[in-house]
C-alpha cells in the first residue's frame, strides 16, 4: 500500500467521522458543513477526471454544476406548485424524488457537455480554456435573463426532496446519501484510470500523436471523458441545490468554475482524492478566515498563489511526497 | 423601428466594440508574445476605473483622471508581471489560470477594502457631455462618440507601433520565435514587462472610459474580460486585426441583438413574452456567433496558432 | 516483380516559398528494407508525415495495400496496418513501459471504450504487449517508468509499440539515433529479421546500418529524390556523391 492510499483512506474516514461525532454531540451545523464538503468534492472529482486524466483545463464546469442545480430546482418547483413542466408533446410532471432528479441532472448535464465539448474540443490549449469559460457564461447570462425560473433571484424550494426509505431532512441521513455517492464515484474514477479507456486517455494527454498512430482517435476519448465529467459535476449540482434548497445563477458563474479548479489544485492535481482534500481545506479556510475578516478572499488568493507557485503537489502531493502515479 | 434608432444602436454597438477592443488587444498581445493566459486582465480594467474615479474626485479634472487610469493600470500591470506573472511563462495553462484567478481575488478584495463596496461615480466633463447632431439629424451623445474616436485612434496607433517601431519588431519576433529574440540580443524580461504594462494600460483606459457611463465597482472587469475572450476566439489569438474585427462583431451583435431580437419576436408573440424571450436569447447571440466561427474556422478568423 | 505494398506518386508539398517535397515518388515492396537518406532539412520528416497521414500533400497520391489513402487520416492508416516509429520519442513518459506497449495492443486489438475492467488484467492484450517487449529485449524493464529509460531503450520501446500493431509495413524514423555501437548492431540484426514480417521504410543517418540493411536506397535532397537504387548503385552514383556523400571527385 502506498502512502497516498493510506492518506486517501484517512481522508475518507475523517469525512465520515466528523459528522458522526457531530451527530452524537448534536452539532447539526457541522454535519451540514461535512455534507457541503462531500458535494463540492464530488463536483471536483467530476472536473478532475477531465482535467487530471484528460488534461482538459475546463473553465466552464460551473455550467454542468448549475444545470444539475436547475434540474433539481425546476423539477421540484413544478412539484411544489402542482403544475406540469410541459404539456406538449408529452405531459411532464415535476418531481420531488431525488433519484428522478439525479437522473435528470445527469442526463441533461451530460447532453450539455456533449454539445459544449463537441465544439470546444475542436480546439486545444488556451482556446479551450476561453471557449469553455465563454459557454459557461452563456448559460449564466441566460439564467439571469430568463424570468420563468426566478431569473437573477433564483428559485427556492421549501422542502428538501425525498429519497425512498430515508428522512432527507435529517442532516445525518442526507449526509449519508452524499457520502455514499462520493465514495462510489471515487471508486468509479479509480477504476476508470486503470481501464482501457483510462490508459488511452492518459496517453492522449501526454502524446496525442502516439495515440493516433496506434489507431485511436484522441477527440473521441476527450469528448467521452468530458461528458462523463460533466455528468458527475451535474449530479453534484443537483445535490448542492438540494442541500441549500435553493438554486440561483451564481451556481453557473465562472467563480464557481474557478473554485472547483481551486479544490483540485489545493488537494493535488490528478490525485484521486485531491478534490476531497481541496474541498475540505476550502471549507475549513472559509470557516476560519471568514470569521476573522470580511476580506478572507485576499488570504485565499495569496494561499492559492503560493500553492501554484511553490507547492505544486497540493495537500496530497505534499503529504504523500511522491509523484503522481497512473497505474 | 425608426432609422434614427437603428443608427443610434449601430453607434452604441461600435462604441461597445471599441471598449472591447481596448481590453482584448492587451490580452491577445500578452498571449501572442508570452504565451500566457491572464484572467486578471479584467482586474486591470477595474484598477483603471478606480484610479480615474479617485483622481477625478480629488482634482475634478477628467483628463487627469484618464491619465491616472493609464498610469495606475500600467504600474499595477508592471508590478504584477515582475512579482508573479514572470514565474508563470514556463508553466502550463492550468497554473496560469489558477494563479491569475488568485490575482483576481486579491485585486477585488483589496479594492473593496480600499474603496468599500459601494459603487463610485465618474462624471463626464461638461465639454464632453450632451448630444451632438450628426449628419442626417441624428443626435448622439458626444461622450460615446469620443470613445469610438479614441478607440479608433488607439487601433491605428497599435498597428503603427507593431508594424513601424523597434518595439513592434521585437513583439512580432516574440510571437513567431521566442528563441530568436534571445538570439537577437533583446532583453526578454524587459520586453515582457513592457508588453504586459502596455496591455494593462489599454485595459485601464477602457475601464476609466466605461466607468463614466456605468458605475465604478468591484467586479466590473469580469463581464468585459469574458467578452474579450470571445473576441479573441473569434478573431484569432495574437492578431490585432482579428481583435479589431472580432470586437466590432461582438459589440454589434450584443447591442443590436438586444434591440432587434425582441422587436423581431414581437411579430409573432405578445409583447411582454417577446421582450422576455428576446432579451434572454440576445444574451446568447455572441456565444452562438462564437460557436459558428469555431465550426467554420477553429483557429479564429485571423489566427494561425492553436 | 511483386506489387508494392506502399507507394508514393508524384507528391508535392510547399510551406510558403519552401518546397519540402517536389514530385517525390517511391515504393516499398514485400520483404524489403527501403532506406530513405538525405542531409538534414532535405524533407525526410515532411515526407514521412505525408505517408503516415499527419500532413496532406498539395498534390500527388499515397497508395497503401492497393488503395488510395491520400485523404485518410493517421488513425485510418494506422488501422489499415501502417506501423510507425518516431524520430523524437513520443511515448507516454509518465506511464510505465508496459503501459506504453499495452496502448499499442489496445489500439490494434482491443475495444478502447471500456471503462471498468483494469486493462492490465486483459490477458490477451497483455500477451501481445509482453511478446513485443520480449522481442526488443525490454522485458526486464516492463515496470519502469518510461521517463527513467535510457535514450536507446526508448528507441527500442518505440519499435515494440509498433510491433504490437502487427503492421503490414513499418515506417521507422531514425530508430538508430543515439543507440550507441552495440545497440545499433543488435537493432540492425533485429530489423534484418523483421523485414520478412513486413517491409520497412527506414529513415536513417547511420550509414553503416543503411548499407548493411537496405535492399534499395532513395536519396532525398532539397525535397527531390535524386536517385533510387541498390546499395552499390547509390554508392557509385556520381550525383549522390556530389550532393550528399560530400565527395569532391
Amino acid at each position: 500500500m502506498t502512502r497516498e492510499t493510506v492518506i486517501n483512506g484517512l481522508l475518507a474516514l475523517l469525512l465520515l467521522g466528523v459528522p458522526l461525532w457531530a451527530y452524537l454531540a448534536d452539532e447539526p451545523f457541522l454535519i451540514t458543513l461535512a455534507t457541503k464538503v462531500a458535494i463540492l468534492a464530488l463536483a471536483g472529482v467530476g472536473l478532475n477526471i477531465a482535467l487530471g486524466q484528460g488534461g482538459l483545463v475546463s473553465l466552464g464546469h460551473a455550467a454542468f454544476f448549475g444545470i444539475g442545480g436547475y434540474a433539481m430546482g425546476i423539477l421540484a418547483s413544478h412539484a411544489q406548485s402542482y403544475t406540469p413542466l410541459a404539456e406538449w408533446p408529452w405531459t411532464i410532471e415535476g418531481s420531488n424524488s431525488m433519484p428522478v432528479i439525479w437522473i435528470t441532472a445527469v442526463v441533461t448535464s451530460a447532453l450539455a457537455a456533449l454539445v459544449i465539448g463537441a465544439l470546444s474540443l475542436r480546439t486545444s490549449g488556451v482556446y479551450f480554456i476561453m471557449i469553455t469559460l465563454a459557454f459557461g457564461q452563456m448559460l449564466y447570462y441566460f439564467a439571469i435573463s430568463w424570468p420563468a425560473y426566478g431569473g437573477e433571484d433564483g428559485l427556492s424550494i421549501y422542502v428538501r426532496n425525498g429519497f425512498p426509505g430515508l428522512n432527507t431532512l435529517d442532516p445525518i441521513q442526507f449526509f449519508a446519501i452524499t457520502y455514499v455517492i462520493l465514495i462510489a464515484t471515487l471508486f468509479f474514477a479509480a477504476r476508470l484510470t486503470r481501464s482501457p479507456f483510462g490508459l488511452a486517455l492518459n496517453a492522449a494527454r501526454q502524446t496525442s500523436e502516439r495515440v493516433e498512430t496506434v489507431g485511436i482517435v484522441p477527440y473521441q476519448l476527450r469528448l467521452t471523458v468530458f461528458v462523463i465529467s460533466g455528468a458527475i459535476t451535474g449530479l453534484a449540482g443537483a445535490l448542492f441545490a438540494d442541500l441549500n434548497r435553493f438554486v440561483s445563477p451564481s451556481m453557473l458563474s465562472w467563480h464557481t468554475s474557478g473554485e472547483l479548479m481551486i479544490f483540485i489544485i489545493l488537494g493535488g492535481t490528478a490525485r484521486l482524492f485531491g478534490p476531497l482534500a481541496g474541498a475540505a481545506a476550502f471549507i475549513v479556510l472559509e470557516q476560519m478566515l471568514g470569521g476573522l475578516s470580511d476580506y478572507w478572499h485576499i488570504h485565499l488568493g495569496l494561499l492559492l498563489l503560493v500553492v501554484v507557485l511553490f507547492a505544486r503537489g497540493g495537500i496530497i502531493g505534499t503529504l504523500a511526497g511522491e509523484e503522481v502515479r497512473h497505474d | 423601428m425608426s432609422l434614427l434608432l437603428f443608427v443610434e444602436q449601430l453607434l452604441n454597438g461600435l462604441q461597445f466594440g471599441m471598449t472591447l477592443f481596448l481590453t482584448a488587444a492587451g490580452l491577445t498581445l500578452v498571449f501572442g508574445v508570452m504565451g500566457l493566459i491572464n484572467l486578471a486582465h479584467g482586474s486591470l480594467f477595474m484598477v483603471g476605473a478606480f484610479a480615474a474615479a479617485a483622481v477625478s474626485a480629488a482634482t475634478g479634472s477628467f483628463l487627469l483622471a484618464m491619465a491616472a487610469s493609464i498610469a495606475a493600470a500600467a504600474a499595477a500591470g508592471a508590478l504584477v508581471e515582475v512579482v508573479v506573472i514572470r514565474r508563470l511563462y514556463r508553466r502550463d495553462h492550468l497554473d496560469q489560470v489558477l494563479a491569475t484567478f488568485a490575482l483576481i481575488m486579491i485585486f477585488s478584495e483589496a479594492t473593496r477594502w480600499l474603496f468599500g463596496s459601494f459603487p463610485l461615480y465618474l462624471n463626464i466633463p461638461t465639454y464632453l457631455s450632451g448630444p451632438v447632431t450628426l449628419p442626417g439629424g441624428i443626435e448622439y451623445p458626444l461622450y460615446r462618440l469620443t470613445i469610438i474616436a479614441v478607440g479608433l485612434l488607439i487601433a491605428i496607433g497599435l498597428f503603427l507601433l507593431i508594424s513601424r517601431t523597434r518595439l513592434g519588431i521585437q513583439i512580432r519576433a516574440g510571437e513567431s520565435d521566442r528563441e530568436m529574440i534571445a538570439a537577437l540580443g533583446i532583453d526578454i524580461s524587459k520586453l515582457y514587462t513592457i508588453v504586459f504594462a502596455l496591455g494593462a494600460a489599454l485595459a485601464g483606459l477602457a475601464g476609466a472610459m466605461i466607468g463614466a457611463i456605468q458605475s465604478v465597482q468591484v467586479g466590473m472587469g469580469e463581464p468585459v474580460l469574458i467578452l474579450a475572450f470571445v473576441v479573441i476566439v473569434i478573431g484569432g489569438i495574437g492578431s490585432i486585426k482579428g481583435v479589431l474585427i472580432g470586437s466590432i462583431l461582438v459589440g454589434m451583435t450584443n447591442t443590436m441583438g438586444g434591440v432587434l431580437l425582441p422587436a423581431f419576436l414581437r411579430l409573432f408573440m405578445e409583447n411582454s413574452a417577446a421582450t422576455a424571450a428576446g432579451s434572454a436569447l440576445a444574451t446568447m447571440l455572441i456565444y452562438i456567433l462564437m460557436a459558428l466561427v469555431l465550426i467554420v474556422k477553429p483557429t479564429g478568423l485571423y489566427g494561425a496558432r492553436t | 516483380m511483386t506489387d508494392p505494398i506502399l507507394s508514393v506518386h508524384n507528391i508535392n508539398k510547399s510551406f510558403g516559398a519552401l518546397k519540402a517535397s517536389q514530385d517525390v515518388s517511391l515504393d516499398l515492396r514485400p520483404g524489403e528494407i527501403h532506406a530513405l537518406i538525405g542531409p538534414n532539412g532535405a524533407g525526410k520528416s515532411t515526407l514521412i508525415k505525408q505517408i503516415a497521414g499527419g500532413l496532406r500533400p498539395d498534390s500527388g497520391m499515397v497508395r497503401f495495400l492497393n488503395q488510395d489513402v491520400t485523404h485518410l487520416n493517421t488513425v485510418k492508416r494506422a488501422r489499415m496496418g501502417l506501423g510507425r516509429t518516431f524520430q523524437i520519442s513520443s511515448l507516454a513518459m509518465e506511464d510505465t513501459v508496459l503501459q506504453n506497449v499495452m496502448l499499442g495492443a489496445l489500439g490494434a486489438h482491443g475495444r478502447t471504450f471500456r471503462f471498468w475492467r483494469p486493462v492490465l488484467r486483459d490477458k490477451a492484450l497483455r500477451e501481445i504487449a509482453e511478446a513485443a517487449l520480449a522481442r526488443v529485449n525490454l522485458s526486464d524493464r516492463a515496470s519502469f517508468r518510461t521517463s527513467d529509460l535510457s535514450h536507446g531503450q526508448r528507441r527500442q520501446l518505440e519499435v515494440a509499440v509498433a510491433l504490437t500493431l502487427s503492421p503490414r509495413v513499418f515506417i521507422m524514423d531514425e530508430p538508430m539515433a543515439g543507440l550507441g555501437a552495440s545497440g545499433s548492431v543488435s537493432l540492425t540484426a533485429f530489423l534484418d529479421e523483421l523485414r520478412h514480417e513486413a517491409p520497412i521504410l527506414l529513415v536513417e543517418h547511420d550509414m553503416d546500418a543503411v548499407f548493411a540493411l537496405a535492399d534499395r536506397i532513395s536519396v532525398l535532397v532539397y525535397g527531390q529524390v535524386i536517385a533510387t537504387g541498390t546499395v552499390d548503385e547509390i554508392r557509385a552514383n556520381p550525383e549522390v556523391r556530389r550532393a550528399y556523400l560530400g565527395d569532391e571527385t
